[in-house]
């Protein structure tokens, strides 16, 4: 069975943004919009959004580590959002485990958000419908796009890679080795909710120099600080002893 | 959570409704045993039909919770999987049975079906009834439950949820009987106020438990699960937005402290103190007017424990949104 | 779920930033249905960015211009209030004024450009009209970066080069944000990270690139220099610099005149050699020669100079360049420099070893064959491959050039220039140290109804390349290439207001603006600044006559407009990246590209760059107009097409597709078709260098002469890497009154015999000079928010969204010590003004440092935002606490200059000093949970959008 997600990679996320406004963008003229923003050039805008960056500052200075967090819809494999929904307008996609809101079943009672640890629904006050992360099924699946293309508009936008995108339940995919090999991680394991989108932590990498190092025979010192010469006339032991 | 009014006044006016319905039906069951003056069948048309306006005010209230009510009944297919789903069925079944009861009353048309070993006559009345009772169950088990379900709301998931709803509802559903058992039948409000007493007792001791195995609970999700880093020191700096969204007005109250706790002493006073006495006092003078004042004052006090209910609850997304910056 | 079926995909090249990333722009019925990264642009293979992200929303703005507007007869300049009218009478008006100002004197008009990438057209424009008073931001921006490492390594940072992060094992950033090259330096430092790299920032705070260093080494601002500083001095001190790189490749073995009596004082020693063609420094330098023992022509075959030591040449005390900078960073130790810098002296010496053995130890041999401009052949490109990037942390400073001196010096004894792994140069750089365009240096190459004789910013290279009077006054408005600021090589764009408010050097007429927010973001001051844009003289005339603002949105500065240009959006114009600008070059070779517009203009706008081609056109300047004087270029498209630098020359502003048929390159005939090719072949042009001329270009033959022959310079001699700067050494010399060149005006000569040592040496920063820094404590800097533009992106529905409005980040431990809770209202005071805001606590901030997002904070009402939005009431703007001007250190003068590095004009916004104090305990009652100060709110104007209150936008649904 297959089960896509994102893994995202703390170790290279910079909190730019990208793939926030990139998901707005590519959603709000899709199927899974228009993505309404309220009090766009007023007081306190805001808007529906699948998907928001945090900041979070870990430790204290100056040994503090500034970590930008990505959020999205984590399409968990025990979904407690989907059983809960009345309607039957949120389901999870046996073929590839997409979780999805059916906007022409929801009635809007946001009991599925209530029903999601992770804050990752948003309630569209506009179409007055419960909205999430898609995983981009309107481009993953669309043939007339080139593979390149076939991703979710966040992964592609994301400058540094951070955001990777596939079967996490195919161990030789591209998500499942970087999960198995830097040690990624689920959100609230507590939960059993077994969220797919996995998070990779961050690693650090170190020189380790040895006092050796810098004390070597090509040292350039050896060519340009002459060692000082002392003069013929200077005194020295021959001159006091003959052994 | 963020209190929604609809939710508030749907939760509170439908136990009221189910409440006063199951005091109806205790009377008509007591008096069919013989252990109470049998009433005209006027005061349990009247008292359903009362019964009845509160829980179309309750649905009627709901609507406004939905973004879409004009496909409200979409909500019934889940009943497999969704409390959300079953309360939705068992609101209108519940609803029915109530209609039913009240006209089988207010037409006098309840031929005996049956008869017990003991030779007792079963009325129709009596199987409306029962049934009634039992979808009165089922909505306050269905109610609760859509709260007592949702693991990680853990101030809402116990059993002290669903019991809770029982008796508050039950309580302020005797009590408003008891009242208006002192205009129609002044005979078995005696019995419907102690009733009333007991349940605003229970529900005092109940709510207490669940307040007091509130205030203990450690959350289980913490910065560090939410995020997976493990490090004593975490704080958000940003949430990725300024202007507020649906995570910041859903699911946090935005109200101080200090108006939670006196909340929390106002509907603990008004639901069960001043009720208590109240209907301590209408129950020895006999008087109509305290045992409504009682339903009153009692109702005030259960809207005022349902925002407190909601706006205690801590959601684990609350984490992710705690800084503007 | 065929999207893409019903679409029409266009490409262009991105302008939410400077980054001028490639992109497809998706349109569904005539609307932007989507933009992405175009995954065949060699700089941003296909990622995009939040900003790039939210073109859609800058493209449908309420915030934009759509009709060119007068200021109302009957009102204020400053209130706002204007009246539409045709673009025909915009430019008689703009006629009639330009032409009596150029046919009485030309410098009376000035033109100033902002955070435009179009200045090689600017920049022509101004010439042609005759006028020196013409700059772009360079000035308030970074050219401390640009300068400080071109007169040292011939290239720098910023549009010229970076760091090779594909092949380095170390990298030290410093100071940098975010910067230009956003998108390519982010896809770079991603994998850098994942091939195990090490990666260490320095910076004060810890944000952004800084979250994902493998060690953050926080810094108190405006000391970076000490840090450098030391690190050179460990370096040397334990012998882990790369000598042979040294040797050949940098003045680090030639002799400096060291005898104090000399006139020749610290001047290199130089012979007689055989006069070559074309030669721009020749050399003809002397290096003591290690094995016979006495001095030889530099690069004498089979001579290995000494490095150290002191020699004597006819009784003349000499020492190498290299001697002069040991002995420079000899008191520079890692312990002095932890009490300057607050970064603990083991760590100054651990980064120190780090680079250095790095450097050594894991050198990078690419088996690629070169030449050398000696003539030596080299079968290998070797790499040390440690590199740097570094931006306006360094830049921002008055002490920025010097401490970038200093980087440069130690990215070269690192041995990393133009190496793998280490710094990499783009074309047109690297080029002669300084590059050889120059400023006319006398007032008369300013006459009526004639071109600039000469270009309006230049490359001084001694004190005779000054633009200055007889007296030694500046001939420019924002006395650029003066005393006051000798290399100010990108002008002093933010003290143009201030100079020409006061007739400082002299009055101007007209005032032009283009994409500059010089009434707010760009502006330091910016509440008095405000108030000398609308002040009067005593006949109740304007100060500054007239003022004509080309803006595509209404900014703060339009309100002080008597004429408002509106501009086109970046996807209705055309316009160039081209190589006589700022291209987008790659290590690899030249890029330049190109916009074409995949949507018509909004309303009434107008492409600056037509309004200019226009004006040009009506004005008769000799560029734009044939021998008859008729107009030469029918449009801007025409112009880039034909146009060539001289008549035959075959070089335009395009390098792709020249030639009758588009079959050359570089250099070739206009090409009618131009614009086409380089709209099917992605809107740019990449043109790879061979593999051997991809390094060490500064001596690379092949490299030198194959730039030459296209014209890119017009020499082909090796750029050695400046170690010591003679070039400043000439200006020193000339303040103590030695040599034949010119001499600074007395109140001037110590400043530049102080500033202008030819080795890099730590100050402090000029504001804490004349600082009480205990009433001060505190540094106040800003940051570049990754997902907003300046004041650009305010406007713009989403990214606002992310950024709202700014606090002020405080650490909290500073912030408790001054009573200061998170979230709690304070006010932050400098020696020259105080706001109020919010501070929220920071573990990821130095100490001793406050700092906010830059430009968030905006005047109630401009940018058509509501007057009660985030922006104005809760955000604020740190400028109003930057001084443009600092009292001069001269004891008893009441002279002033400019708050800028005193060697290049380089505005110091992170100089300022602050204190700060919780607003309700000074204030008292009355206090509103408003930002301070605050302005009369803007009304929109004329012609703009309406402001939705919900925007539900789905491209094609939205007439
Ligand atoms: N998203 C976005 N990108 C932009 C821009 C934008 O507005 N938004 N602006 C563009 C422009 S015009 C420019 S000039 C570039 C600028 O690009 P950057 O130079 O990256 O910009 P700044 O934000 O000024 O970053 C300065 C950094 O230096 C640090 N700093 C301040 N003082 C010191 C110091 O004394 N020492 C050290 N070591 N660090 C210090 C600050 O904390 C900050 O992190 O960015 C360009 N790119
Ligand atoms: N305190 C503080 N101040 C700073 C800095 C700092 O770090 N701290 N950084 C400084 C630096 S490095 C810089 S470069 C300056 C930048 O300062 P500015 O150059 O003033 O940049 P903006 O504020 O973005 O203003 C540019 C103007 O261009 C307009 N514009 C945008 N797109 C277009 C277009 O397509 N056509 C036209 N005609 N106009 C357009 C915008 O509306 C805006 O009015 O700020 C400087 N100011
Ligand atoms: S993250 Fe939330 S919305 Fe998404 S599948 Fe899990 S529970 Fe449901
Ligand atoms: S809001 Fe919509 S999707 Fe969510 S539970 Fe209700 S009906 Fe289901
Ligand atoms: S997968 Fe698609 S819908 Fe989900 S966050 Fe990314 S862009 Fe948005
Ligand atoms: S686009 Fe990539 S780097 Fe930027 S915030 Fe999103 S995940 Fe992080
Ligand atoms: S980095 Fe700049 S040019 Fe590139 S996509 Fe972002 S805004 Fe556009
Ligand atoms: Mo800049």
């Amino acid at each position: 069975m297959t089960q896509l997600a994102l893994v995202i990679d703390l170790n290279v996320c910079v909190g730019c943004h990208a793939c926030v406004t990139n998901c707005k963008e590519w959603n709000t003229s899709g199927p899974a919009g228009p993505l309404v923003d309220l009090n766009p050039y007023g007081k306190n805008p805001t808007g529906t959004f699948f998907n928001r960056v945090q900041t979070y500052e870990v430790g204290e200075f100056p040994n503090t580590e500034t970590v930008h967090f990505p959020k999205s819809c984590l399409h968990c494999e025990e979904p407690p959002c989907v059983p809960v929904c009345p309607t039957g307008a949120s389901y999870k996609r046996k073929e590839d485990g997409i979780v999805l809101v059916d906007y022409d079943k929801c009635i809007g009672c946001k009991y599925c958000s209530w029903a999601c640890p992770y804050g990752a629904r948003e309630f569209d006050e506009h179409q007055r419908v419960m909205k999430k992360c898609t995983l981009c099924v309107d481009r993953i699946y669309d043939t007339t796009l080139t593979d390149e293309e076939r991703r979710p508009a966040c992964v592609r936008a994301c400058p540094t890679s951070a955001r990777l995108f596939g079967d996490i339940h195919d161990p030789e995919s591209e998500v499942s080795r970087a999960i198995r090999e830097n040690g990624g991680y689920q959100l609230m394991p507590e939960w059993g909710t077994q969220p797919a989108n996995h998070y990779l932590p961050r690693r650090k990498t170190q020189i380790r120099l040895r006092e050796d190092e810098l004390e070597r025979a090509d040292n350039p010192l050896k060519i340009d600080r002459q060692l000082p010469k002392p003069a013929q006339a200077e005194p020295a032991l021959d001159d006091v002893t003959s052994w | 959570m963020h209190p929604a009014f609809s939710v508030i006044f749907l939760t509170t006016l439908i136990g009221a409704g189910q409440g006063l319905f199951l005091a109806l039906f205790t009377v008509e069951s007591y008096a069919a045993f013989g252990l109470l003056p049998a009433q005209a069948s006027g005061f349990y048309a009247f008292g359903s039909l009362v019964a009845l306006i509160l829980l179309a005010l309750g649905l009627f209230a709901s609507f406004f919770h939905l973004g879409h009510p004009e496909r409200a009944w979409r909500a019934a297919t889940q009943w497999r999987t969704s409390w959300l789903s079953r309360e939705v069925i068992a609101l209108p079944a519940f609803m029915g049975a109530v209609s039913l009861y009240g006209l089988a009353h207010g037409f006098e048309l309840n031929p005996v079906l049956a008869s017990l070993p003991s030779g007792a006559p079963v009325h129709l009345t009596a199987v409306l009834g029962s049934l009634g009772t039992v979808l009165a169950f089922a909505l306050f088990i269905c109610t609760g439950m859509i709260y007592a379900c949702l693991k990680f709301l853990r101030e809402w998931h116990t059993p002290l949820t669903v019991i809770n709803y029982i008796l508050l509802g039950g309580a302020s559903g005797f009590t408003l009987a008891a009242a208006f058992a002192a205009q129609q039948a002044p005979e078995v409000m005696p019995l419907l106020a102690g009733w009333a007493l007991i349940l605003t007792v229970l529900g005092f001791f109940s709510r207490s438990a669940s307040l007091v195995r509130n205030a203990r609970l450690k959350p289980k999700s913490t910065l560090q699960t939410a995020i997976g880093i493990k490090h004593p020191k975490i704080v958000q700096k940003s949430m990725g937005f300024m202007g507020g969204s649906f995570n910041t007005r859903e699911f946090f109250h935005g109200k101080p402290r200090a108006l939670l706790r006196m909340v929390k002493w106002f509907f603990l006073a008004a639901a069960f103190v001043l009720p208590l006495i109240l209907l301590a006092a209408g129950l020895v003078q006999a008087a109509g007017g305290w045992l409504m004042l009682a339903f009153v004052v009692q109702y005030l006090g259960l809207l005022a424990e349902r925002w407190f209910f909601f706006a205690q609850a801590n959601h684990p997304q609350n984490l992710y949104y705690q800084s503007v910056a | 779920m065929t999207q893409h079926s019903v679409q029409e995909v266009k490409k262009t090249t991105c302008y939410m930033c400077a980054c001028r990333c490639g992109i497809r722009v998706h349109l569904k019925d005539g609307e932007v249905r989507y933009i992405d990264g175009n995954p065949n642009h060699p700089l941003n293979k296909g990622v995009i960015c939040a900003k790039g992200s939210s073109g859609i929303m800058k493209q449908y703005s309420p915030a934009r211009l759509t009709r060119p507007l007068r200021r109302k007869s009957t009102a204020e300049r400053g209130a706002g209030e204007f009246e539409p009218i045709s673009w025909d009478e915009a430019f008689a008006i703009l006629e009639e004024r330009l032409g009596k100002i150029r046919a009485t004197d030309p410098k009376k008009f000035a033109l100033f450009t902002g955070r435009d990438q179009m200045q090689a057209l600017t920049g022509l424009f101004a010439r042609q009209f005759g006028t020196p008073n013409y700059a772009a931001h360079g000035g308030f921006c970074s050219v401390n970066m640009a300068a400080g490492l071109i007169y040292t390594i011939g290239g720098s940072f910023w549009e010229f080069g970076g760091p090779d992060l594909d092949r380095a094992k170390l990298f030290v950033m410093i100071g940098t944000a975010e910067d230009h090259h956003s998108n390519p330096l982010k896809i770079a430092i991603s994998q850098f990270k994942r091939n195990g790299g090490r990666f260490v920032s320095i910076n004060p705070v810890r944000t952004g690139y800084s979250a994902i260093a493998d060690e953050w080494v926080p810094i108190r601002p405006g000391t970076d220099g000490a840090f450098l500083l030391a690190v050179i001095h460990e370096i040397i001190e334990k012998g882990l610099y790369d000598r042979d790189f040294l040797v050949r490749y940098t003045n680090a073995g030639q002799l400096v005149n060291c005898d104090e009596e000399d006139d020749e004082f610290g001047m290199f020693l130089r012979t007689e050699v055989p006069e070559e063609e074309a030669c721009y420094d020749p050399q003809d330098k002397l290096w003591w020669d290690r094995k016979t023992n006495r001095p030889v022509v530099t690069h004498s075959e089979g001579a290995d100079p000494c490095l150290l030591g002191e020699f004597e040449i006819n009784g003349t005390k000499v020492k190498p360049a290299f001697q002069l900078l040991v002995e420079r960073v000899k008191d520079y130790t890692p312990e002095w420099a932890e009490g300057v810098t607050g970064i603990p002296a083991a760590t100054i010496r651990r980064l120190a070893y780090e680079m250095g053995v790095t450097a050594r130890d894991q050198k990078i041999e690419l088996p690629i064959a070169w030449t050398d401009a000696w003539g030596k052949e080299h079968e290998t490109v070797t790499g040390n491959p440690v590199a740097f990037h570094a931006m306006r942390g360094l830049a921002a400073h008055s002490n920025g050039f010097q401490t970038i001196r200093a980087l440069g010096i130690l990215m070269s004894i690192l041995g990393t220039i133009d190496r793998p792994g280490g710094f990499r140069h783009k074309v047109p750089f690297p080029r002669p140290i300084p590059p050889c365009a120059r400023t006319p240096n006398h007032p008369n190459a300013v006459q009526p109804n004639k071109p600039l004789d000469g270009m309006a910013l230049g490359w001084p290279a001694d004190p005779d390349d000054l633009f200055v009077d007889e007296a030694g006054n500046p001939v420019r408005i924002d006395k650029g290439f003066s005393w006051e600021y000798p290399l100010s090589v990108h002008g002093l764009m933010h003290n143009v207001i201030t100079n020409a408010w006061r007739g400082d050097p002299y009055r101007i007429d007209t005032l032009m603006i283009f994409m500059a927010n010089m009434a707010w973001n760009s502006t330091m001051n910016a509440v008095e600044v405000r108030k000398m844009l609308n002040d009067k003289d005593e006949n109740g005339e304007y100060k500054i006559p007239f003022i004509v603002v080309a803006d595509a949105f209404q900014s703060e500065m339009t309100a002080f407009a008597d004429l408002i240009l509106p501009d086109t959006t970046y996807l209705e114009r055309h316009d160039v990246m081209s190589l006589l600008d700022r291209p987008i070059s790659e290590f690899d070779g030249p890029v330049d590209a190109v916009r074409i517009p995949v949507l018509p203009p909004l309303g009434e706008c107008k492409p600056f760059q037509e309004v200019l081609i226009e004006l040009a056109s009506r004005l008769k300047l000799p560029a734009f107009v044939t021998k008859e004087g008729k107009r030469k270029y029918r449009d801007y498209p025409d112009f880039i097409v034909n146009y060539e630098t001289e008549p035959g020359s075959g070089i335009g502003f395009l390098a792709g597709w020249r030639g009758k048929g588009g079959e050359k390159h570089l250099r070739g005939e206009p090409n009618p078709n131009q614009w086409e090719m380089y709209a099917k072949n992605d809107c740019v042009f990449h043109y790879e260098l061979p593999k051997s001329y991809q390094y060490m270009r500064n001596w690379n033959q092949g490299y030198l002469e194959w730039s030459q022959r296209n014209r890119i310079t017009r020499y082909a001699e090796p750029i050695l890497i400046h170690i010591y700067s003679e070039v400043l050494m000439r200006f020193r010399q000339a303040a103590r009154g030695k040599g034949f060149s010119r001499k600074p005006p007395a109140h001037l000569a110590k400043r530049v015999e102080t500033f202008f040592d030819p080795l890099p040496f730590y100050y402090d920063p000029l504001e804490a000079q004349v600082t009480d820094r205990h009433k001060y404590p505190l540094a106040a800097v800003t940051q570049r928010p990754m997902a907003m533009y300046h004041s650009w992106d305010s406007q713009n529905a989403w990214l606002r969204q992310i950024h709202a409005h700014n606090v002020l980040y405080v650490n909290t431990h500073t912030a408790r010590i001054n009573g200061i809770e998170d979230g709690d209202w304070i006010w932050v005071e400098s020696q020259w003004g105080k706001v109020k805001c919010i501070a929220k606590h920071s573990e990821a901030v130095e100490p001793g440092t406050v700092w906010t997002w830059n430009a968030i904070g905006k005047a109630a009402g401009a940018w058509n935002l509501a007057p009660d939005a985030n922006e104005s009431q809760l955000g604020f703007l740190l400028n109003h606490l930057i001084s443009e001007e600092l009292p001069s250190c001269e004891r008893g003068s009441d002279r002033r200059v400019s708050n800028s590095d005193p060697i290049t004009g380089q505005a110091a916004w992170y100089d300022v000093r602050v204190r700060i104090y919780k607003a309700d305990e000074k204030v008292g009652a009355g206090e509103t949970a408003r930002t301070e100060p605050q302005f009369a709110p803007l009304k929109p104007y004329p012609g703009q959008p309406e402001r939705k209150s919900i925007w539900n936008y789905f491209a094609g649904k939205n007439q």
